[in-house]
């Protein structure tokens, strides 16, 4: 059976919805993520697994009142929470679950992970947070590209010539100046996911390294994933090798 | 519904929040009680939740194209609450006003309920939002709702008959089966609240009677208008 955080969703029956797999990438921008996603999405269909690509705020729902809202930063961090949990459950309930029903491989760019951490760092509480998501499903394989802030910095500098307003958590009012704020936020971010990281069990990738190294990497946990899925005859509960079980651990 | 951090009253204002079903007459009274107030030279602020502009439209986009299910439903409305709670109930709370809201958390909480969300989990949305010093139920009838509904010339939406919930084709019969399961929801929450209960089935003088009487208490000791310009 496919597992949530502990919540459910009414008006839908998830537990039946157990032919595909979830495969998560998650990590801050410039760590590599969405080539990742582009390489390892090319990968996986050479292999013979169709997949389908998501990613946050990109539901029909309600993308276009949060990139309203983003704009004239008129709503409330709890308000924007809200937003952001009804956007992703949009997209759980209308893509994610019905992609995973006809057999595909679901390879979302980011989830709820990112989504609490930036509630978090916003001044929610964390209880708050998990319990806001325990609709979601827990993921099968959970790859986080860790870099540090300050290579994040460069590459941010290098691909942009500046640092997003966003990225930079600069709504947070940490520092007037956005170099420093970056750091300041970015760091910050880190701290939670180090947290989940242990709590769920993600795969670390060192990510302060060339795209070529972190992708030998992700194909690597990836392929041993699935040979580990061959070998069983059933779904298995609960996967045991520490090293890639970040999936049906309950909170 | 709410955490004891919020129940320490972190504001000098008052919180009187109007609940029950549609048709249960707590607009009118809603109304009525912020002509009283301000009639005795109380700071009076009205506040409704209905669908704001905000979520009305991505709910109708929604609805066009069958989007929508209980927890986006929920959690649109739960954004809808927060930004109109941010924004309009909190600033006048701590500026020492009497907030009078028709509808409050407690309408989310049954409604989603209803539509089969975790109890436990719609609390958590709302859980920022303080307990009322004064919750009043307007206790009343599914007939007598229906009735008040039908006579009024608004059309019974969709969602007010719960229509999404497929319990009959037919809109008057869907909404008297959705309200009585909403009805049944507010009375559970009515004791673990600590609702204030009036009976709505009373003519609307009678209502607005007991209305005041059960404010009154909250009155006593409250600064007038007067007196907050002169301090």
């Amino acid at each position: 059976m496919r597992s949530t955080f502990g919540g459910r969703l009414p008006g839908l029956t998830p537990m039946h919805l157990r032919r595909g797999h979830l495969l998560v990438l998650e990590g801050p921008d410039g760590s590599g993520r969405t080539t990742e996603a582009t390489l390892l999405k090319e990968w996986l269909e050479v292999r013979g697994h169709p997949v389908v690509d998501t990613g946050l705020r990109r539901s029909t729902l309600v993308s276009r009142i949060i990139d309203r809202a983003k704009e004239g930063h008129t709503f409330g961090r709890t308000t924007m929470a809200l937003l952001y949990a009804a956007d992703f459950a949009d997209q759980l309930e209308n893509k994610i679950l019905p992609s995973l029903a006809s057999g595909a491989t679901v390879l979302a760019d980011r989830y709820v992970y990112t989504l609490i951490a930036r509630a978090v760092v916003r001044g929610a509480s964390r209880p708050w947070a998990d319990r806001l998501y325990s609709f979601a499903l827990v993921p099968d394989l959970t790859i986080y590209l860790d870099a540090r802030p300050d290579i994040l910095l460069h590459r941010a500098i290098a691909k942009f010539g500046f640092l997003d307003y966003w990225e930079s958590g600069m709504d947070l009012s940490l520092s007037p100046d956005r170099f420093e704020s970056f750091l300041t936020y970015q760091k910050s971010l880190r701290e939670q996911f180090e947290q989940m990281a242990r709590q769920y069990g993600f795969c670390r990738v060192d990510a302060n390294r060339t795209p070529e190294a972190v992708h030998r990497d992700v194909r690597r946990i990836v392929q041993e994933w699935f040979t580990r899925q061959l070998r069983r005859p059933t779904r298995p509960e609960r996967i045991d090798d520490a090293a890639i079980g970040s999936t049906s651990r309950g909170r | 519904m709410v955490d004891a951090r919020a129940r320490a009253r972190p504001f000098p204002g008052r919180l009187i929040v109007f609940e029950g079903l549609d048709g249960s007459g707590k607009s009118t009274q809603a109304r009525l009680l912020v002509r009283w107030l301000s009639a005795r030279g109380f700071r009076v602020f009205f506040t409704e939740w209905n669908s704001s502009d905000l979520v009305s439209r991505a709910i109708r986009r929604g609805k066009k194209k069958g989007l929508l299910t209980p927890t986006t439903f929920s959690l649109l409305h739960a954004a809808d609450f927060a930004d109109r709670f941010e924004r309009q109930v909190l600033p006048p709370l701590r500026a020492g006003y009497i907030v009078v809201s028709d509808r409050y958390s407690y309408t989310a909480f049954v409604r989603d309920t209803v539509r089969g969300c975790d109890p436990a989990w719609v609390q958590n949305l709302y859980s920022l939002a303080p307990r009322p010093d004064v919750p009043l139920y307007f206790r009343v009838s599914v007939a007598t709702s229906l009735a008040r509904k039908l006579a009024s010339r608004e059309k019974i939406s969709y969602y007010e008959a719960g229509m999404d919930l497929g319990l009959s084709r037919d809109l008057v019969e869907s909404y008297s089966k959705f309200q009585a399961r909403i009805k049944h929801e507010y009375e559970a929450l009515a004791g673990r609240e600590r609702f204030t209960v009036v009976d709505a089935d009373q003519p609307v003088e009678e209502v607005a009677k007991d209305v005041r009487r059960a404010i009154r208490p909250l009155l006593a000791n409250f600064p007038k208008t007067e007196v907050l310009t002169h301090a």
